[in-house]
């Protein structure tokens, strides 16, 4: 996708020699509309209340001093480390799980579902959840993971992997069309049990979609509010749902408020610079698979 | 070497599949099953509670509240999938064109969707609620904010919601009109087809498989919308912005309906599953005369 992507681009520009100056021009005004509430949460976090004034010039104009402490002080408020290891541990666990999990019932159904009408059911079975609102399960689920002892993060991790699971599998054993079954064939006549078979070939070659799979999932669970919030209700935060739990903390100061904000978006901001393509990529390929 | 006994391929397939199906059982369908029993309950989330039969549901065609969550959300559910898809297609159009700096505009143009929608709702509700007022003061309006005003604050969730989404669909329709060939605008313009026309006969019909995937992915994630109404409004001013995930969760977490808005979240599904597959049918049809 990537690869074709830059093939497109230099393409386009060899062929036609001029740029479309216009079209370029509208679409970085366009930024503006993005940049914007970026700008001024950044000023904002900055500022000190006794900054913030009602006049446009004021809103705009840039904190006088780059002064860390709003940051500080925000960390201390929302245990911001803890949310932040919180946040980490459900989403690498979860996305390790669904790789795992996924990428195993993906493969079974994807090879089976052709042939054995019971697979086949179970795969429309398995995918028609993604239908399924968390509104109608959020309220039984409460006072089931209550009763396993799972109202935890362990809990939310195996909700995650239960939620994800129909997309994942869609996904998985969609792909597994385009491998071609001689290649198990293959190993499977060398010997290799069909486990050690998906290990040892199916497993690797998916990779493109395990990566598809990850980011999907990872951005999914990183952001989500609603699942922690009712599961967890309040025990352990993570980095979004300290932002709720902190609200009432932050009372009028908006300088505090919008610094934790900052926090929270940080990680997830500073992750997507650093894997642009790949997110770019796997979001692509999970759409329009 | 020991010849160890080794399991057959069915036997391996079900030994993989039993477990995992099994954990999605326990997790996604056994809940379902209990909100469907329990939406026949007047179960108010503690205590006992007694079988009301169709009560609920009877209930559900005559509550004020829930008809208003409904009207607000379908109301914001149709107008962001429509202003979403219309300037993401035209962003996609734009990015796609002979640009300077076109992979680092798309990059840029992607970022509201990796950002976290609540965190998003807050930034906003601020600007909303200090910003944008001291702009229409300036500009000699009245200088109140939309949040508080019970005919505009849907208005303001519209303008969130479509900010983070107009990031995913562009990235959509940029791939979709990837997929349309040179030759295909080639033998356009031979033919005289330009600008809007261009558009509408050559360019659209071809992307309609992604245009079917924005529709659908948008309707099912604003029907859903929660985030934001918890970080903007709170269902408010005066209930106009109560969501129906908000009001499942609100009513039926903590204020006595566990019964009753079971119930709700059971018709919800329903209306889920209808508009879902009446749009895969439509696009369906669609795809087929082509």
């Amino acid at each position: 996708m990537n690869n074709n992507d830059q093939k497109m681009s230099k393409k386009n520009l060899k062929n036609s020699g001029h740029v479309n100056w216009p079209v370029t021009i509208l679409l970085i005004l366009g930024l503006s509309t993005i940049i914007f509430p970026l700008y001024m949460t950044v000023v904002i976090a900055f500022k000190q209340p006794s900054e913030m004034t009602n006049s446009i010039s004021g809103i705009l104009s840039l904190p006088k001093s780059w002064s860390l402490a709003n940051f500080k002080e925000a960390m201390e408020v929302t245990d911001f480390w803890n949310s932040l290891g919180n946040s980490l541990l459900i989403t690498v666990a979860t996305v390790a799980l669904s790789i795992v999990l996924h990428s195993m019932l993906g493969y079974v159904l994807g090879r089976t579902q052709a042939k054995k009408k019971g697979y086949k059911l179970i795969y429309f079975y398995v995918v028609s959840g993604m239908f399924v609102p968390f509104a109608i399960l959020m309220m039984p689920l409460v006072k089931q993971t209550a009763i396993l002892h799972l109202d935890n993060m362990l809990g939310v991790v195996i909700l995650y992997t239960v939620f994800y699971m129909p997309m994942n599998v869609m996904l998985y054993s969609g792909y597994l069309t385009n491998i071609p079954v001689a290649l198990e064939e293959a190993a499977y006549v060398d010997g290799a049990s069909t486990w050690r078979t998906y290990w040892q070939t199916i497993f690797p070659i998916m990779k493109p979609m395990h990566a598809t799979v990850a980011i999907l999932t990872a951005l999914g669970t990183w952001n989500d509010v609603m699942t922690p919030l009712v599961i967890m209700s309040g025990s352990k935060n993570t980095l979004p749902l300290a932002q709720l739990s902190f609200q009432t903390q932050f009372g009028a100061n908006y300088n505090l408020a919008f610094a934790s904000y900052l926090l929270a978006l940080l990680p997830i901001i500073i992750f997507y610079l650093i894997c642009q393509k790949q997110i770019l990529g796997g979001v692509v390929n999970g759409a329009v698979k | 070497m020991k010849k160890e006994r080794r399991l057959s391929r069915n036997q391996t397939y079900m030994l993989i599949t039993i477990p995992i199906v099994a954990l999605f059982f326990l997790f996604n369908t056994l809940p379902l099953i209990q909100g469907v029993i329990y939406s026949f309950t007047n179960f108010k989330g503690y205590g006992d509670f007694d079988w009301v039969g169709l009560r609920n549901y009877m209930d559900l065609f005559t509550d004020a509240r829930v008809g208003k969550s409904y009207w607000f959300t379908f109301r914001l559910a149709v107008l962001s999938t429509i202003v979403t898809n219309v300037i993401s297609l035209m962003l996609a159009i734009g990015l796609n064109s002979k640009i300077k700096f076109k992979n680092t505009l798309r990059g840029m143009y992607f970022i509201p969707n990796v950002l976290g929608s609540l965190v998003v709702g807050y930034i906003f509700s601020y600007i909303f609620t200090y910003i944008f007022p001291a702009f229409t003061k300036m500009l000699g309006g009245e200088g109140t904010s939309m949040l508080s005003s019970t005919s505009w604050a849907w208005v303001a969730i519209v303008i969130v919601c479509a900010w983070q989404s107009i990031a995913m669909n562009t990235i959509i329709y940029i791939s979709g009109l990837q997929t349309v060939p040179e030759d295909v605008y080639e033998a356009g313009s031979i033919d005289g087809a330009t600008g809007w026309k261009k558009f509408k006969h050559l360019t659209f019909p071809l992307i309609i498989p992604f245009f079917s995937i924005n529709m659908v992915l948008c309707m099912k994630n604003f029907l859903m919308v929660f985030d934001q109404i918890v970080a903007m409004t709170s269902g408010g001013p005066a209930q106009s912005t109560e969501s129906i995930s908000f009001l499942i969760y609100n009513n039926g977490m903590s204020g006595g309906q566990f019964g009753f808005q079971s119930a709700n979240a059971v018709l919800f599904f329903v209306v889920i599953v209808v508009i879902s597959v009446l749009q895969l049918n439509f696009t369906n049809k669609k795809g087929e005369q082509l």
